[in-house]
């Protein structure tokens, strides 16, 4: 094989290649595209919007105007400026469909707080709930543990939508409805998370936890001081999947809230398409702010994640 | 000496029995370290699937009125043509995203577990979309399938000589509309399991398999396929099972309510919503969630049944 890739490679083989190659192509533009359409669209203005023919490439993005400006006057432009300038015309183009869009609907601002809020407490809490749990599981004996954990693992195969309407009464009786605490409150246990944690925390030799004791470490100590910086890698993982599952949830807050400052970034954007759906430009950048917090929190950890659902995926 | 080394053993007895595991002592402090999950967990996920069986036994509006009917609702069910129609609809979703959707991206994850350049861009592009918004990736498609040839996907068409369709008003277009934009959302999701399932196939295999003389599709149907058999079922199950629940793709691509034209694109759960939360019957809407709770249930049994003789492991 080795002797092999050291020989020029073999018409057939360069043929494969290309093959390869043009198929992958073919499939990313078309994965692309619909973030292509977002994209030029946010930043269209409203007659670009309203042609017999779709603007593949809106006045905006055309470099040719600021190209001529610089030939015309080349002494006062420096080398950069023709970029730098559509960039901050693209920008602005987004900002204004944006921010008209905010004037349509002036509780945009509530929108994405509220998902925010929501998203990161219910991870936070999660994460906390979780690790004590997956601790006690991992290194503590005692009675009923078996069968509590049977009956968590059994919660996993339970659909969400079964419990939507229990859940909705539960909630409404508990006098919830519409306040943060039935947002974010169901969610801050999850069985998907106990079980990786434990997993990780089985790894961890016990001899590790005589060490501690003799050091004087408590229990809980030893679960804070020692466990959890261990399991960072685990935490980020779980807390990823958390934090875009509170981001992207939908059916839960469009029932559980009426009053228009409590919807999620989700609800907000569905109720705004609704009222508001016949402007594809402001639509688009409502959209593409919506999307850009998980693409750009996506390529931040993009390791963890793919490898994340590359294990998990596997072992359930 | 001995009076040291049994000091010691004894301290470490000592030791060993404080350690997390050993002693009743310890049963108290792990109920507290389980409590906060186990009550949410007991309140919002265990109780309610009972609850759920409960409110399906009564016509229900949860204010005033709640009449036991005993097997009403799911005698009803089967007699409503809408939640028929949905079932169907949710079938025909299944049928169409699941098989193609899995081919997609075992053909996919195949060409990128190739040795290629620019590996890390296909795929992340191929795996873009699943981390979006199902509401805002919705809206961009809305815009897509526009109806004239304003429309993303018919200037595409357009420019290879087809005429434009009215892809999510024409019953004979929207569920394939709805078909294609999930495909394209969870490929990456698929694609990114089957390369871990490719990855896993030792290449020795194929090296020995190289040697007798066999390439191309021989290599694919005597080893990756038969290797890669418990990730394809895997996913064929979860996939099953994930497109059952389809619920935000259409209630956005078809705001308004209604199901989309003809009704073509009310799927189980679309429905479930508005039974309960357009119509306020929950005793019904209860009864259709245990419905697809069953569903669910026969599937990961068979999915169970089946792991154990039908996939070969290595």
């Amino acid at each position: 094989m080795t002797a092999m890739k050291k020989n020029r490679p073999s018409p057939a083989s360069i043929m494969n290649k290309a093959v390869v190659y043009t198929l992958l192509v073919a499939g990313a533009i078309i994965m692309l595209l619909p973030f292509y359409y977002m994209v030029t669209t946010a930043t269209k203005t409203a007659d670009e919007t309203f042609t017999a023919e779709l603007v593949w490439v809106p006045r905006n993005w055309k470099l040719t105007e600021y190209i001529d400006a610089w030939k015309a006057d080349r002494q006062n432009a420096s080398l950069g400026l023709p970029v730098t300038g559509e960039l901050k015309k693209l920008f602005s183009t987004l900002w204004v469909n944006f921010s008209d869009a905010w004037k349509e609907d002036r509780n945009f601002p509530w929108y994405y707080m509220n998902s925010l809020i929501i998203a990161v407490t219910t991870t936070v809490l999660q994460l906390a709930t979780s690790a004590l749990a997956a601790y006690a599981f991992a290194t503590m004996k005692f009675k009923g543990k078996e069968i509590v954990f049977v009956i968590f693992l059994g919660t996993m195969m339970i659909p969400s939508q079964v419990t939507l309407v229990p859940n909705y009464v539960i909630v409404a009786k508990l006098g919830w409805i519409d306040t943060y605490k039935a947002l974010i409150i169901p969610w801050i246990a999850s069985v998907f998370s106990i079980f990786m944690m434990r997993q990780f925390f089985m790894t961890i030799p016990a001899e590790l936890w005589d060490a501690a004791q003799i050091d004087g470490c408590t229990r809980f100590e030893y679960l804070w001081r020692v466990m959890l910086p261990l399991a960072v890698p685990v935490l980020v993982t779980t807390g990823l999947f958390s934090f875009i599952s509170g981001w992207n949830t939908f059916l839960w807050p469009l029932i559980v809230t009426n009053s228009p400052r409590l919807r999620t970034i989700q609800v907000g954007l569905s109720s705004f398409n609704q009222e508001f759906g016949t402007k594809p430009n402001l639509l688009m950048a409502a959209s593409t702010t919506a999307i850009a917090p998980l693409v750009v929190l996506f390529f931040v950890a993009q390791k963890q994640f793919i490898q994340g659902i590359a294990r998990t995926g596997l072992k359930s | 000496m001995t009076k040291d080394e049994t000091r010691r053993i004894g301290g470490n007895e000592r030791l060993r029995a404080k350690r997390p595991g050993k002693g009743a002592l310890q049963d108290l402090g792990a109920y507290l370290y389980i409590l906060p999950a186990t009550a949410v967990l007991v309140v919002f996920h265990f109780f309610p699937a009972f609850y759920a069986a409960y409110i399906s036994l009564f016509n229900t509006n949860l204010l005033g009125r709640w009449d036991f009917v005993g097997f009403g609702n799911y005698v009803e069910m089967f007699s409503d043509p809408d939640f028929i129609k949905s079932v169907s609809n949710t079938l025909v979703y299944v049928l169409g995203t699941v098989p193609i959707g899995l081919a997609i991206a075992l053909a996919v994850a195949y060409l990128l577990n190739q040795k290629i350049r620019a590996s890390g861009f296909f795929r992340t592009s191929y795996f873009l979309p699943y981390v979006t918004p199902v509401v805002a990736i919705s809206i961009v498609w809305m815009w897509i399938y526009k109806d004239d040839s304003s429309g993303m996907l018919n200037s595409i068409i357009n420019l290879f000589g087809g005429s434009s369709q009215r892809w999510l008003l024409d019953p004979k277009w929207s569920m394939f509309a709805l078909v294609v934009m999930s495909i394209w959302r969870h490929l990456g999701y698929n694609v990114i399991i089957f390369l871990a399932g490719l990855q896993n196939i030792p290449q020795e295999y194929y090296d020995a398999a190289a040697i007798d003389g066999a390439s191309g599709w021989k290599l694919f149907s005597n080893i990756t396929w038969p290797l890669l058999s418990p990730t394809t079922y895997f996913l064929t199950i979860i996939s099953i099972i994930g497109s059952f629940q389809v619920f935000t793709q259409a209630y956005v691509l078809w705001p308004g309510g209604g199901g989309g034209p003809l009704k073509t694109t009310l799927v189980v759960v679309k429905y479930l919503y508005d039974v309960g939360w357009g119509e306020f019957r929950f005793g019904y809407a209860a009864a259709i969630g245990y419905f697809l709770f069953f569903v669910i249930f026969l599937l990961t049994l068979i999915q169970r049944k089946a792991l154990g003789n039908k996939v070969y492991y290595q």
